[in-house]
């Protein structure tokens, strides 16, 4: 765009117009930028199943994937599987963030709790929570309880480890002005602490929410009754790709849907900051 | 640590005695003694490393992390403006000039405060939509909206530019006049201070080299020539000979 505006320029032949800066900023945005490289994927696949290039045994066609996908919602199936995965999604991914904030807090304001919470957690992190899955299944049995504890370990680190960043990098002269109008611990805590600490923790939710739905995929593709993972598996067993397909585009879905909502509370909460990409 | 005697003595009134403050081996202030009016308008000045933040911060009571003994006797209720506006981006102005205030009607004194710094009707802006200048009057605002017994203001003005700082210390002055706190301003600008300060201490290597009363009435200006003679004065003690400007 500035590249003709400035050929235009040029070719009016007017030397004294000054050429514009270099811009260091990535321009502005596309309107629904984030849409079009999906759009291409989408119509490479159905093509590809218009010409036969892809076996429907291999990959459904879109079409009929759609078609599944109105069958199961029509049975009730999709819906069903849906609600009990979102709920254990949600559970892990509240109690996680409860947790993980806390914690956070507590190793930020108190050498103390630093010194007893950090060593744990930092250790907990470097063993990926999915490999747990065996001692949790012993300790926890394969019921709801082990799927939310699951997850729960899953949110709870990127949340400690981004809030506690956010917090130790909160600039000490905000606490230097805290001490000087003499506030209370509470009051410091609530418009100081948590403030400066919230870009933070909105970046740990980010990686929270992927987790918890990676995390979901997994536990429900043991011993379960019930979710999208286990209509996954059942589907895996009859051989239709198709409903195998609805399960993923669901995911996806669900993973786009819930960055979407954590985006989204991030340039609400954070209308304060001027950025790179504004 | 210093002991703190608030209430022994009369509103407003700042008494400083055999203070010491150091960091690590190197004492800034040693046997440190000073006494302020109630109600005066003190300007501090001094060379960079003159010890005059020092004495700043250890009023304010800013300095746990220094090492020092003394007696300090300072209103209990005082401010303190820093020399960067040191707002709070994530609150908007009026939030961050009632951050300290603990009262039922904090709304309308914050909008009392702001009005007061000509800033009325940006009580809903963010920091960062504001100036340099504007900025640091939000500052003022939160500093004075407590109504303190004493203001302790460390270089206000020393990052604004020359025009923006002449606004400033016209509104400082006129809140001077309306509240009449105790004022100890730090400042390494002659001008500033003799323009502002009823009284000004010159701090050289921890103790007071020159302390001068400002005999001037409330309207100052550079041509006036005594306010050239003070001028004069604190130059030659800062180690300036030349006069000009």
């Amino acid at each position: 765009m500035t590249a003709t505006v400035l050929a235009r320029l040029q070719g009016t032949t007017t030397p004294s117009v000054r050429k514009p800066g270099r811009r260091l900023k990535p321009g502005r945005p596309i309107p629904l930028g984030a849409a079009i490289g999906p759009f291409l994927l989408l119509s490479v696949w159905a093509a590809g199943s218009a010409a036969g290039w892809i076996d429907p045994r291999t990959l459904s066609a879109p079409w009929t994937v759609v078609t599944t996908a109105g069958d199961l919602i029509a049975d009730g199936r999709l819906q069903d599987n849906l609600a009990i995965s979102a709920q254990r999604a949600g559970l892990g991914l509240v109690i996680g963030t409860v947790i993980g904030t806390v914690l956070a807090v507590v190793a930020g304001l108190s050498r103390w709790g630093e010194a007893l919470l950090d060593g744990p957690i930092q250790i907990k992190r470097a063993i990926p929570s999915l490999a747990l899955l065996p001692l949790l299944v012993l300790w926890f049995g394969i019921g709801e309880q082990m799927k939310v504890i699951t997850i729960t370990l899953g949110v709870f680190v990127p949340v400690y480890i981004h809030t506690h960043n956010g917090l130790r990098s909160i600039d000490s002269r905000y606490v230097e002005l805290g001490e000087s109008l003499r506030l209370p611990r509470a009051v410091f805590l609530r418009r100081i602490v948590l403030p400066g600490a919230l870009p933070g923790f909105l970046l740990g939710m980010r990686f929270a929410v992927v987790n918890a739905w990676l995390a979901l995929v997994v536990v429900e593709q043991i011993n379960s009754t019930s979710g999208i993972g286990y209509m996954m598996q059942l589907a895996r067993e009859y051989g239709q790709t198709d409903v195998i397909i609805v399960g993923l585009v669901l995911y996806g879905l669900l993973g786009l849907l819930s960055d979407g909502a954590v985006r989204l509370a991030q340039r609400r909460a954070l209308s304060w900051r001027r950025t790179l990409a504004d | 640590m210093a002991t703190n005697l608030g209430g022994l003595t009369a509103t407003g009134t700042v008494r400083v005695h055999r203070l010491v403050r150091g960091f690590g081996s190197r004492a800034v202030l040693d046997g440190f003694d000073l006494e302020i009016g109630s109600g005066e308008f003190v300007a501090l000045l001094g060379r960079s490393g003159s010890g005059k933040s020092t004495l700043l911060r250890a009023l304010a009571g800013l300095d746990s992390d220094a090492d020092g003994s003394g007696m300090i006797d300072v209103p209990e209720k005082s401010s303190v403006v820093f020399q960067d506006a040191r707002l709070l981006p994530w609150q908007r102005v009026l939030d961050n000039v009632v951050l300290g205030l603990r009262r039922s009607n904090a709304h309308e004194r914050g909008l009392a405060a702001l009005a007061e710094v000509g800033l009325a009707g940006r009580e809903n802006a963010w920091p960062n939509e504001l100036s340099g200048g504007e900025q640091q009057r939000v500052a003022l605002a939160r500093a004075l909206v407590s109504e303190p017994e004493l203001l302790l203001a460390d270089e206000p003005f020393g990052a604004l530019d020359a025009l923006t700082r002449l606004r400033m210390h016209d509104l400082l002055r006129e809140l001077y006049a309306r509240h009449r706190p105790t004022v100890l301003l730090v400042t390494h600008d002659v001008d500033e201070a003799v323009t502002l300060a009823d009284r000004v201490l010159l701090l050289d290597s921890g103790r007071i080299a020159v302390d001068l009363t400002i005999d001037l009435p409330a309207q100052r200006s550079h041509r006036q020539p005594q306010f050239l003679a003070y001028r004069e004065t604190l130059l030659r003690a800062l180690g300036v000979n030349h006069s000009e400007g």
